[in-house]
């Protein structure tokens, strides 16, 4: 299709026109308000005991819950790609139901399961286990809400490099521990970036799930998505917006790695 | 021992080294079950705790079922105008030539990296009562739509996008060197190719539409029969210590999830028919 000069300057002007209004111009305008009345007001909103308390509950919960997907996440991979066994479409499908479900519903049904009248409430009560209102409901919610990404992004790769270099590897004499650092980790360790990547940016920008199963006490299960909303609610609209803006550093830092990383991804696709 | 049955055992043993599906099998479906079978199943349970009765109530209230009907609504709306203006921007990202391109590429990921509720928080700062530029429509249910359409923003552009850099551009010449018109070649060859891609994305934008909840709770109002839609209101019943509603309508959430799913999944294997 050979579009005329006028038309394909006509279409960009929408396409980016769009862009800009939906996306750019209302997050740049949470950067301008945030440091409007200076950074000094900024970094005392960012450092107050509650938002330094939410940032290392953020920070903790990201780190206990991105480590244990992105391991079962490559095992997950290694059989959907390479395992041969009946139900594999349904495990596949299952797969994705993190991505399709409301965050509400993930929360619920944490609180069902986990909670005061949940299923196994009454035991985990009689062993003084709290979990719902508590930092593990916490961190099992964003392990439910990230599941999927590294096994998302790893499962293709695999199937694209094929198992005969193991195999090679594997007659050799090399064990399977040895046939999967050498061999495996080295092929897929960009994609399985790219999902960890894709993992950290979901598990620190959960609110949903998370806003269900914290019970939001100050200081111990609030986290920085909390924050924002309840500084927002408190009416403490410049403390929203600096938290706001520490979290669109965060996301936007996200998307640099990603850029760094996905020429390299798609080296090692072709 | 045979000769024969030698050269197959060692196979058999060496396969057995590798790093294989196995494990992965075993501990895949145990994380899955437990972290998302296991409480998925328990809000369906909860829902017929009280019998069907009890769970048609709760969904077929008049406040659930005008959340529901808004929901659906707004989602599929949210999906349509994406699924124009995504294969636009795709367009322009793949055919056309700017400075900054790169830039705008990567931002679109932008809604997948940020949080949810500081995307609601940045549309009412600037679509807002604080608006600089005088446009106020918070706590409309154009608000919701504005807030969807921001969230649900890459999945057509990103399904898009791949599919529109493969095309056989050789087709589109013969085409024109033939007579057809610009419209022609876009509705008889790229479209048809688009289709599936298209289909896809903007059947994930509306899945994640109808459960959105982070980006909606601040510029919707919850206003109930106007701007309250389904995962708010049954956040709401949470709160209000109403689990078996909450758990009736999130079994609703949840069926139409699996069915956007199972949709997504049959499109997938159409598009692949497609390609040969």
């Amino acid at each position: 299709m050979i579009v005329e000069r006028r038309w394909r300057i006509g279409l960009r002007v929408v396409a980016l026109g769009w862009f800009l209004l939906l996306l750019l111009a209302p997050v740049g305008l949470v950067f301008y308000r945030t440091f409007e009345h200076g950074v000094g007001a900024v970094i005392d909103s960012i450092t107050t005991p509650a938002a330094v308390s939410a940032f290392w509950l953020t920070i903790e919960v990201t780190a206990i819950a991105v480590p244990l997907n992105a391991i079962v996440g490559v095992l997950m991979a290694l059989a959907l790609a390479r395992g041969r066994f009946r139900g594999k479409a349904l495990l596949n499908g299952l797969l994705d139901l993190p991505f399709a479900i409301s965050p509400v519903v993930i929360g619920l049904s944490l609180v069902l399961l986990y909670g005061r009248t949940g299923w196994f409430g009454p035991w985990l009560a009689d062993h003084g286990i709290q979990i719902i209102f508590s930092v593990p409901g916490i961190v099992l919610a964003t392990i439910f809400v990230s599941l999927p990404f590294v096994a998302r992004e790893v499962t293709p790769v695999l199937r694209e490099i094929g198992d005969e270099q193991e195999q090679a590897a594997a007659t050799l004499g090399a064990g399977g521990w040895t046939t999967f650092r050498r061999i495996t980790f080295p092929a897929i360790r960009w994609g399985l970036a790219y999902g960890i990547v894709l993992s950290v940016a979901r598990a620190i920008g959960e609110f949903g799930a998370v806003s269900v199963v914290s019970g939001r006490v100050a200081g111990e299960t609030m986290t920085l998505t909390l924050l924002v909303q309840q500084r927002f609610e408190n009416f403490d609209l410049a403390g929203a917006y600096a938290a706001s803006t520490l979290l669109a550093v965060i996301a936007l830092l996200t998307l640099l790695v990603m850029t760094r990383i996905n020429p390299r991804r798609e080296e090692h696709d072709s | 021992m045979s000769a024969t049955a030698l050269p197959s055992s060692a196979a058999s043993r060496r396969r057995a080294r590798l790093p294989s599906g196995t494990l992965g099998l075993g501990i895949g479906t145990l994380w899955l079950s437990i972290i998302v079978l296991l409480p998925l199943s328990a809000v369906v349970a909860r829902a017929f705790d009280g019998g069907l009765s009890t769970f048609w109530d709760a969904v077929s209230n008049r406040q659930a079922v005008s959340a529901l009907t808004f929901t659906v609504g707004v989602s599929i709306v949210a999906a349509a105008v994406n699924a124009v203006m995504g294969t636009l921007l795709a367009w322009v990202l793949v055919r056309d030539r700017f400075r900054g391109k790169g830039l705008v590429n990567a931002f679109v990921d932008l809604p997948f990296a940020l949080p949810t509720i500081v995307a609601g928080l940045t549309l009412l700062a600037l679509y807002g009562p604080r608006s600089p530029i005088g446009v106020n429509v918070a706590f409309t249910q154009f608000a919701v739509l504005l807030a969807l359409l921001f969230v649900t923003m890459p999945f057509v552009v990103r399904a898009v996008q791949p599919v529109l850099i493969e095309i056989d551009r050789e087709m589109e010449q013969a085409a024109l060197s033939l007579g057809a018109s610009n419209g022609t070649v876009f509705r008889r060859i790229i479209l048809p190719n688009l289709v599936p891609a298209l289909l896809s994305g903007a059947a994930l934008a509306f899945a994640r539409a109808v459960g959105e909840f982070g980006s909606v709770i601040l510029i919707s109002g919850n206003i109930p029969f106007q701007t309250q839609v389904s995962s708010v209101y049954a956040f709401k019943l949470i709160e209000s210590d109403a689990p078996i509603s909450a758990a009736a309508v999130s079994t609703v959430l949840l069926a139409i999830s699996l069915v956007v799913l199972i949709g997504i999944r049959g499109l997938g294997r159409w598009g692949a028919r497609h390609d040969r």
